[in-house]
């Protein structure tokens, strides 16, 4: 849940990636502070293990701006993708305000999407969130890839998996060149923000 | 409970418990956050300059992570922590189930003066806390 001081007149909104080992929720948090150095305050946090991959989380502190005079401040963070931390998914989900699903446009990559996915669900259930209802976006990451004779999964198909039920904007996407990473990132924080402005009223 | 909102009046009376029963007593930096990361005030001598909207998400990582293990040897909570350093020390006490206190000082305090300050300041919060809607 958001957090709104009325005294500092400030608005604290948490925002995580979601998404499969190795798709690329690092990735597109490392484009983010490169490329939005102005709007960050601080250093990117990253606990991770010698190998490179995330242990716990990245946290990117984002700020954007004002709304009605209160500042937004946008906190954007990643989950460990690797199937066995899914207890620390967990955590880092708590309170989440909004979710880009980060799936992995890679051909073999198709049933851990849908898994990840899955999970997402049921870890939101454990904290009485509902998925269709939470702001969600999905990034269909890697597409670059298609360029270097990768297999690379339709977006029909990946539409078909992942978002047939839900029903919520997606883009293609390429985090490691920065293709629809701020687009990405403006859309989640727009159906966020207003998200928490209906539950407001 | 909307534990999301918290009054002006609500949060300034938080900040002077922070400032009798803490700073006042020496500790650098005062802080409360929520489970999810977020911080709700902070209170600090005005010498501290720490990152501390980082240090909030690391914090209740870093809290949530020692509570699953506490129900991994069976208990429900480890409700306080402790790290000690060369220069500065955190102590993290839980207020109740959404709310931490952090308290970050130098070695001119002891830790047992200062965890009698924290059970007192937790007492006065829990109660200007409980009268939201």
């Amino acid at each position: 849940m958001s957090f709104i001081n009325l005294k500092d007149k400030v608005v604290q909104v948490k925002i995580v990636y979601y998404g499969p080992g190795r798709c690329g929720k690092t990735t597109n948090l490392e484009y983010i502070n490169r490329k939005f150095r102005e709007q960050i305050q601080s250093e990117m946090v990253s606990l991770k293990t010698h190998g490179d991959r995330t242990l716990f989380f990245d946290f990117l502190p984002f700020h954007m701006g004002q709304i009605k005079g209160y500042d937004i401040k946008i906190q954007l963070y990643t989950v460990p993708g690797q199937v066995k931390y899914n207890a620390t998914r967990k955590l880092v989900l708590k309170g989440v305000d909004g979710i880009v699903f980060v799936a992995d446009a890679m051909e073999k990559q198709r049933e851990k999407n849908i898994r990840s996915l899955n999970q997402l669900h049921e870890n939101l259930l454990s904290y009485k969130e509902s998925i269709f209802k939470i702001p969600l976006v999905m990034q269909y990451n890697k597409v670059d890839l298609k360029d270097h004779g990768i297999p690379v999964l339709p977006i029909s198909v990946l539409q078909q998996d992942l978002n047939s039920r839900l029903q919520v904007p997606y883009f293609e996407a390429s985090a490691i060149t920065g293709y629809n990473v701020a687009a990405t990132l403006k859309k989640i924080i727009s159906s966020t923000v207003v998200s928490i402005q209906k539950k407001l009223l | 409970m909307n534990y999301g909102i918290v009054s002006q009046e609500q949060l300034e009376q938080i900040e002077e418990i922070l400032y009798q029963k803490l700073v006042k007593l020496g500790v650098d930096c005062a802080i409360i956050i929520d489970m999810a990361g977020n911080i709700i005030t902070v209170k600090d001598n005005g010498k501290s300059k720490y990152d501390i909207y980082s240090f909030a998400a690391l914090a209740a990582g870093n809290f949530a992570t020692v509570d699953a293990m506490a129900k991994l040897v069976g208990e429900t909570e480890f409700s306080l922590l402790f790290h000690k350093g060369q220069e500065s020390n955190i102590h993290f006490s839980k207020i109740d189930d959404e709310l931490l206190l952090i308290s970050m000082f130098g070695r001119d305090i002891s830790l047992g003066f200062l965890r009698l300050n924290v059970v007192e300041a937790i007492e006065q919060i829990q109660k200007v806390w409980a009268r939201q809607d």
